[in-house]
């Protein structure tokens, strides 16, 4: 199972990896373009907290025991068995938010475009994820748990 | 027939069980009998079915392949009607027998239908499966104007379908307010508000005493004598649990099955979860039921592990709702309004459409309410769930930008930090030396 860490005393809040996050997600791949050509503009699915001076981005954990997807009213929310990686079928997700209710670290948005929920889906097609890959100070590093694989 | 595991009911808590067992139990036969004819739909989706946004095939809860590839024997269409737990046996009602080692009453819960006269005419409906969204689907041809009893989380979901198909509604609510059993005054206010936007006509503080017509409904009365004609009637005041299985082999039933924090009942090898259950909730400190799906898909999770030998202890639960009716997200959990002890303390905020709220006793959250904006209510929450004892930063839970970073640092190092079992990868492919990870 792969998930992103963070080194809080190393995150400098810049909120990059939000941005990054943002181009990944976008459908021109181009930082400029995804800001100011698509429309809607895509959203990140890292948000960087901040109070005072601790500051760090929060993305989904890809919980072992994921109450997301527990709670999930309609089994959009689901855990790949094999991967362990936590995704929504935007086909069945209905926009109810009980799993934004269930998730206690806060990873899930709501997009109200669409009326679904988006979350970090670790890049696919990419070996390391857009956050990981363009932090300038390398606070954010992928993760690899063995005993889950 | 014979079979390892006998799960009675086929909606969350009886998938949550099933699932469970074949994570660690993948060849015990299990058996899981339905008295509807449907693999697990998602009951909560059954106003869009009504609306025409979703078929059946759109709400199902699992892929229909679900029981074959998890080797499941599913019995669809079919009601227990007897269980004798001393010889570890089910009678369906078509005479056959089934033995069993381990045994889950998932069975759910039955529509409340208060004593009411003319309740037998046709047009009259309750809205708890996908059998009566068909019968109400059916029927709207030739409705033009509906009551609906109740202002509860079932009434105002059929309400909303119902407004969806173009037919007015009238909500009839026994207690002053809609919604009052999960939210607090003000929350119900700015729900009323847009109901009432969408065309809908909100009677509260009355009840139905009688409907009348011919053979179809004509009208209904209220308490206080009013009639209100009508050619539809829901009868959407909740559910309670449905134990009369469980009653016939003498479990221990208060308002539902009692059951103890690994979801078992009295009896040893029989287990409950979900509606029909009266399982622990961490917020009253007590067993209650709390019907709602989450709780049973959980519920039926921990019964399963516990079943298939795999000692797991329910975290407890408590009602959550998340609700969207009408275009307006509301998140709410445990108490609604605090009770009128000392010890109880209200921290809200109110800003145009958003407001928000959360009750809290001995620095432990014991409700909460998001209205408008709802997207930190997992992380308020997840620190009810937890029991965390949020003395040091209460002044910040409704803080705009809440979120772990407000926590004591320890709580939300023990929550973001790698556990020893993680192999950190460099950062960038080109970095030879694997990267070392301190944390603090
Ligand atoms: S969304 Fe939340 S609960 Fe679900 S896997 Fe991600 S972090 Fe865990
Ligand atoms: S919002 Fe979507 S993913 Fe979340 S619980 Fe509802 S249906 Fe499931």
């Amino acid at each position: 199972m792969k998930r992103v860490y963070v080194k809080e005393e190393v995150c400098i809040g810049c909120g990059l990896c939000q941005v990054y996050c943002q181009v990944e997600q976008s459908q021109s791949k181009d930082i400029i373009k995804a800001f100011k050509r698509e429309a809607p503009r895509p959203l990140p699915r890292v948000h960087v907290e901040r109070n005072v001076e601790i500051c760090f981005p929060i993305q989904c954990r890809h919980c072992t025991e994921p109450w997301c997807v527990y709670s999930c009213l309609t089994g959009a929310m689901h855990k790949d068995p094999v991967s362990g990686m936590v995704s929504v079928d935007m086909e069945k997700c209905i926009g109810c938010w009980t799993c934004i209710v269930a998730c206690p670290y806060g990873a899930l948005s709501r997009d109200l475009n669409s009326k679904t929920i988006i979350k970090c889906d670790l890049c696919p097609g990419r070996e390391i994820p857009a956050c990981v890959l363009n932090c300038p100070n390398e606070a954010l590093v992928l993760g690899v748990d063995e005993k889950e694989e | 027939m014979q079979t390892k595991y006998l799960i009675i009911g086929n909606s969350a808590g009886g998938i949550g069980a099933a699932e469970a067992i074949r994570q660690m139990d993948k060849k015990g036969a299990l058996t899981i009998v339905s008295d509807e004819p449907y693999p697990a739909y998602s009951r909560p989706l059954i106003s869009k079915y009504l609306t025409g946004e979703r078929t059946l095939e759109e709400i199902l809860f699992r892929p229909p392949d679900f029981y074959d590839q998890n080797n499941i024997i599913f019995l669809p269409g079919k009601e227990v009607t007897h269980v004798e737990l001393d010889h570890q046996t089910a009678r369906l009602e078509d005479g056959e027998q089934i033995a069993w080692e381990k045994l889950l009453f998932a069975v759910g819960g039955k529509p409340i239908f208060p004593k009411m006269k003319g309740s037998g005419k046709r047009g009259v409906f309750t809205f708890t499966n996908l059998d009566d969204a068909k019968a109400i689907d059916r029927f709207l041809d030739n409705a033009r104007k509906a009551v609906v009893i109740g202002g509860g989380l079932i009434g105002i979901s059929v309400t909303e379908a119902l407004i969806k198909r173009g037919v007015d509604v009238i909500v009839v609510e026994m207690k002053e307010r809609i919604l009052n059993t999960i939210l607090d005054q003000q929350a119900s206010l700015m729900a009323e508000e847009v109901l009432k936007q969408a065309g809908v006509e909100i009677i509260a503080g009355h009840t139905v005493v009688k409907i009348s017509g011919r053979k179809a409904v004509k009208e209904v009365i209220l308490d206080n004598g009013v009639a209100i004609p009508c050619d539809l009637v829901v009868v959407a005041i909740g559910v309670s649990p449905r134990p009369e299985l469980a009653l016939d082999a003498k479990l221990e039933i208060n308002r539902g099955i009692v059951v103890d924090r690994h979801m078992a009942t009295n009896h040893p090898g029989v287990y409950a979860c979900g509606d029909v259950a009266e399982a622990y909730d961490f917020v009253y400190g007590e067993n209650r039921p709390t019907p709602i799906w989450p709780n049973a898909y959980v519920g039926g999770r921990i019964a399963g592990f516990n079943m298939a030998g795999v000692t797991a202890e329910y975290p407890g639960g408590t009602a959550i709702n998340s609700l969207n009716y009408f275009g307006i997200d509301i998140a709410s959990a445990g108490m609604p309004t605090a009770p009128n002890d000392d010890g109880y303390e209200t921290i809200s905020k109110q800003e145009g459409n958003i407001y928000q709220k959360v009750i809290l006793k001995n620095d432990l959250i014991m409700g909460m309410i998001f209205v408008g904006n709802i997207e930190k209510s997992g992380v308020i929450f997840g620190l009810m769930r937890d029991r965390v004892n949020v003395e040091s930063f209460k002044q910040s839970l409704l803080a705009d930008d809440f979120g772990l970073a407000f926590f004591p640092r320890p709580l939300w190092q023990e929550r973001l930090t790698p556990s020893p079992d993680i192999t950190l990868q460099p950062a960038l492919p080109i970095e030879a030396e694997e990267e070392t990870f301190a944390g603090e």
